[in-house]
């Protein structure tokens, strides 16, 4: 049971939870809670660090919107947003809840009575801006990885088409998504025109700036992956005379997926990074239109609701890394590489 | 044409390079009985390689063919096995499922699943094997990778197998261990054996005949030498015995005095 917790962890990249399992079923104490001084304390201690001098020069830098806000005011200001949260479910659902009695009320006074089912049109909150960006960046990756890794997968198996598309990746890739981002805009307003559109253009627009900027470090580690396969290999996919599809499925796929995930975990990290100002930008609801909306509203509380919103960008990348590494390791056959 | 069953015929290849055509092989000949072990012997870059290859119709040769059992070869398949010199097992595959991605592409048809994991394990068995058939190559030793890599050839019932210094990456004493195991499944199916190597004690015990290849380019069969030792064969036996001394001596002399490498020297 404990090993299997231990490698779950360790598959997780949470490694550093392993010793605590080993303390409580106690094998060498002593040796387990130094493991933990070194994983754990360390660290702790240079975020108390952190901590202390945020503070320190937090408070010396005087903008309009009054000093810079420390910890302790950045964390009151989380609170303040999750009681917003909280706040704005009640009044959904007591919403819901009228319009459920008023609807049933009227269908028993007369069952042919039309009734009216009105969505609650309530102030996106702070956590559903969490969820608008969260869907949006995997809507653009999975896009993104859908067209990147079969090109890739042509592009590594292929040295023409990987000559002819070359000069273009190399253009493309270093496009900074601000520059993407008000052609994609014209684009999509010009053609996703619909009188009942199944998406907002904020959020398609956003989607697809991501899409553009994930293309790249999916397409390139595919191709790479691919390319570089043992020539042995393909020799033996030869004797066998194995049909194109199943070299691919038997000895191409397999063989460059470590590098396939290598790419997507890449991709991900940047479309993340992408979206945050593809929403500032597309005003698409999201971390990053938070981020703009309290910039223009310029309270005293925006600085800290911001500082909140960095910090919480900062830590959904970490748990999206976290996760592709997983996924990673998981399907890499390649147990002996280093993955970090 | 001939009656023989392999027979390479003034194989002559060219490869385009930047600084124009270079000329490999200028007319290899070759006659190959079945059930015979052949050795290809010569000094590295000589392109015994590429005298494998084109028997496994990886290479094209520029002019002149390979003949098998009556039929010229156009394309690489599996009647042609080939044992790699770095095994060349799919690393994401367990030993059993190397063996059985050859034994269920070649025999889809032929066999039903049980006769095929049958078939598998059979030839696991042959390379003393069974117990890591549900290890993957990178949890098995060097040697162990090479036995897996002669049942995955084995196991395609081919009409010949082709072998590229395969023994050439391990150390002496598994290399040993590996040529016993050879000469005793040789013994039993009596394969018809193309094997490369530079190991000059190795080519005598093993083969029935070695062949000598000069120096490139344009390399091509030097010396046959018909190795008349009778079978089972013993190295310790072997070791001191006039005979083999005599074969050892005359391949050494071919490769050292008469076809020594000119840069080597
Ligand atoms: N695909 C190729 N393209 C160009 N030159 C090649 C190719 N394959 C082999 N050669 C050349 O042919 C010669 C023989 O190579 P090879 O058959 O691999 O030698 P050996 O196996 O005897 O060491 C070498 O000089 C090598 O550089
Ligand atoms: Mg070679």
């Amino acid at each position: 049971m404990s090993t299997r917790i231990i490698n779950f962890f360790e598959s997780t990249g949470l490694s550093w939870l392993a010793p605590f399992v080993k303390l409580i079923t106690g094998d060498n104490r002593g040796q387990q809670l130094n493991i933990i001084f070194k994983s754990l304390g360390i660290p702790l201690v240079a975020f108390a660090l952190f901590l202390f001098f945020w503070d320190l020069s937090a408070s010396r830098v005087n903008t309009s919107l009054g000093t810079l806000p420390g910890p302790t005011q950045v964390m009151e200001q989380a609170q303040g947003l999750v009681v917003e949260h909280n706040a704005e479910k009640e009044k959904e659902e007591a919403f819901y809840e009228r319009q459920e009695k008023r609807n049933a009320a009227k269908l028993a006074k007369n069952p042919e009575a039309k009734v009216k089912w009105r969505n609650y049109n309530g102030r996106a909150t702070y956590v559903d801006q969490i969820w608008t960006s969260l869907y949006t960046v995997f809507t653009g990756f999975l896009l993104a990885s859908f067209i990147a890794i079969p090109i890739g997968i042509v592009c590594g198996l292929n040295q023409t088409v990987y000559s002819a598309l070359d000069p273009l990746i190399q253009i493309f890739k270093p496009v900074s998504p601000l520059a993407w981002l008000p052609i994609v805009t014209m684009v999509v307003s010009a053609v996703y025109v619909s009188d009942d559109p199944m998406f907002a253009k904020s959020f398609v627009t956003s989607a697809i700036t991501v899409t553009l900027c994930c293309l790249w470090p999916t397409l390139i580690n595919t191709a790479v992956g691919v390319g570089s396969i043992d020539k042995d290999l393909i020799n033996v996919s030869l004797v066998l005379r194995l049909s194109w599809f199943q070299k691919l499925t038997k000895v191409v796929l397999p063989s460059s997926i470590p590098m396939i995930f290598t790419g997507l975990r890449l991709s991900l990290g940047v479309g993340w990074m992408v979206l945050i100002a593809a929403e500032m930008l597309a005003q698409n609801p999201g971390l990053g239109k938070f981020v703009w909306d309290e910039f223009q509203n310029g309270s005293s509380n925006s600085l800290g609701r911001i500082m909140v919103a960095v910090l919480t960008i900062g830590f959904i990348g970490f748990i999206l890394d976290r996760l592709m590494l997983t996924l990673q390791r998981r399907v890499s056959w390649d147990k002996s590489a280093i993955l970090k | 044409m001939s009656s023989s069953y392999l027979s390479i015929e003034q194989v002559s290849i060219e490869f385009p390079t930047p600084k124009g055509p270079f000329k490999a092989l200028d007319e290899v000949d070759l006659r190959i009985d079945k059930g015979e072990f052949i050795s290809l012997i010569g000094h590295s870059g000589c392109g015994k390689s590429t005298v494998l290859n084109i028997v496994a119709g990886l290479y094209e040769a520029t002019s002149g063919g390979v003949i098998l059992d009556g039929k010229e070869v156009s394309e690489p398949g599996p009647e042609r096995s080939v044992v790699f010199q770095n095994h060349s097992l799919l690393p994401w595959l367990t030993c059993y499922e190397n063996v059985k991605l050859a034994v269920d592409t070649v025999f889809t048809k032929t066999m039903n699943r049980r006769e095929r994991h049958d078939w598998i394990m059979h030839n696991l068995d042959l390379v003393h094997m069974t117990h890591a058939a549900r290890k993957r190559p990178s949890e098995i030793s060097g040697g162990m990778k090479q036995r897996i890599g002669i049942a995955r050839a084995l196991s395609m019932k081919p009409k010949v197998l082709l072998m590229d210094e395969p023994f050439g990456a391990l150390d002496a004493l598994t290399r040993s261990h590996l040529q016993d195991s050879l000469m005793e499944i040789q013994a039993d199916l009596n394969n018809t054996v193309i094997m490369i190597t530079h190991d000059v004690d190795e080519a005598v015990l093993l083969s029935d005949r070695i062949v000598m290849m000069t120096n490139g380019p344009e390399a091509t069969v030097g010396e046959i030498l018909n190795i008349e030792l009778p079978r089972p064969r013993h190295r310790l036996a072997l070791a001191d015995d006039p005979t083999y001394n005599h074969y050892r001596a005359q391949v050494l002399s071919f490769l050292h005095e008469r076809h020594s490498k000119p840069e080597a020297a």
